[in-house]
């Protein structure tokens, strides 16, 4: 009897503190990176290809009701490249591609958030931000669009890149017929409540 | 003796040319180590000519099953009748079957084909990184045995011409 008593009350104040906690840590938003994506495609002598980024952490704090104040970075393991051959792999995280040794991480930080101009509410926002990769800044604005599925939010977005402002692909990688300069990365999140 | 029709021997060269081009290229830029631009342009051209040689076979295909060979010499072993026969239709059947199974194989790298760099080809395969291995050995083995009747085929033809002396040889000649 005492212990079943003791039972219900630990349990009660376990969840007594976890809503206080929920409560204080309300703002952040908990990316479900097993059903989010962070992909580039890029043509190679015309040739559409995607690869994925498959290791990366995204710190969103997003409110609908003030996106103004949103605060939100991304960061990408570079070595978790996938162009889908082990060989290539390797490669590409070479000093002429990512410099992978030196620059193990790229970053993606937002300065603002805007909900668009006649979208519906909460629905389309335009981002700007500062996009870090191979040591090399540029800053980017690409639109993202917010779905709420279930329980969850879905950011979408494609950021337009020209992997020339990074120094991605140098030497005999600068021709630009073989690799082209305009690259799309494109992400997925899902956010879970 | 009768000889193939014009279009059957113009067929038959262009076909032989563009298999050994995509052939020797294959070989080569499986040999470059790394990555490389000269490397990715191989495989560009790899999957150009292959496609042009499946192209060619499909014209070529139309024209056998409505234009018959030339008989053989009726001096000439039913055996090696059957033999020529068999080996020819194995040769039409990896003349498809290689480039077929050159371009699943892609597909299933994830990497599709963009023909001449202008056309892109249908993707009906979702990249399928599983089956890639397989497909690599499929492609590599049906090319063995392009190789391998290849060598047969080129050694039948000097035979019929310098041992047999029959004319066999002349009917596909240009």
């Amino acid at each position: 009897m005492t212990s079943r008593f003791t039972l219900i009350t630990t349990i009660a104040g376990g969840l007594a503190a976890l809503s206080v906690a929920s409560a204080t840590l309300a703002a952040p938003l908990k990316i479900d990176t097993s059903k989010s994506t962070v992909v580039a495609v890029f043509k190679q002598m015309n040739v559409p290809v995607d690869a994925k980024f498959k290791k990366f952490a995204a710190q969103i704090d997003f409110d609908t009701a003030k996106p103004e104040a949103a605060k939100a970075s991304v960061d990408i393991d570079i070595s978790s490249f996938d162009l889908g051959d082990p060989e290539y792999n390797k490669e590409v995280l070479k000093k002429e591609w990512f410099n992978a040794a030196q620059f193990p991480k790229a970053t993606f930080v937002v300065s603002t958030i805007k909900p668009s101009a006649g979208a519906p509410a909460g629905t389309k926002y335009d981002v700007a931000g500062k996009l870090t990769i191979k040591g090399k800044s540029s800053d980017v604005q690409f639109p993202l669009t917010l779905k709420k599925e279930g329980g969850t939010q879905v950011f979408d977005g494609t950021l337009p890149i020209k992997r020339l402002t990074f120094n991605i692909g140098e030497g005999e990688w600068k021709d630009t017929s073989m690799v082209a300069d305009e690259v799309a990365i494109k992400f997925h999140f899902v956010a879970a409540p | 003796m009768q000889r193939y029709t014009k279009p059957a021997v113009l067929l038959h060269w262009i076909i032989a040319l563009l298999i050994i081009a995509a052939f020797a290229l294959g070989l080569t830029m499986v040999d470059i180590p790394g990555l490389t631009p000269t490397k990715l342009k191989y495989f560009s051209w790899h999957k150009w000519l292959g496609v042009t040689v499946l192209g060619f076979a499909c014209l070529r295909l139309l024209w056998r099953l409505t234009h018959p060979a030339p008989a053989y010499p009726f001096q000439m072993p039913r055996w090696q009748q059957s033999a020529a026969h068999g080996l020819h239709g194995l040769l039409y059947v990896l003349m498809f079957a290689i480039p077929v199974s050159g371009y699943i194989y892609t597909l299933s790298a994830g990497v599709p084909v963009v023909y001449l760099g202008l056309f892109p080809l249908p993707v009906f395969m979702a990249p399928n990184p599983e089956l890639k291995p397989l497909l690599k050995l499929v492609h590599y083995w049906l090319n063995m045995t392009l190789l391998a009747s290849f060598c047969l085929h080129v050694l039948a033809a000097l035979k019929h011409q310098f041992i047999d002396r029959d004319d066999v040889f002349k009917r596909i000649l240009p």
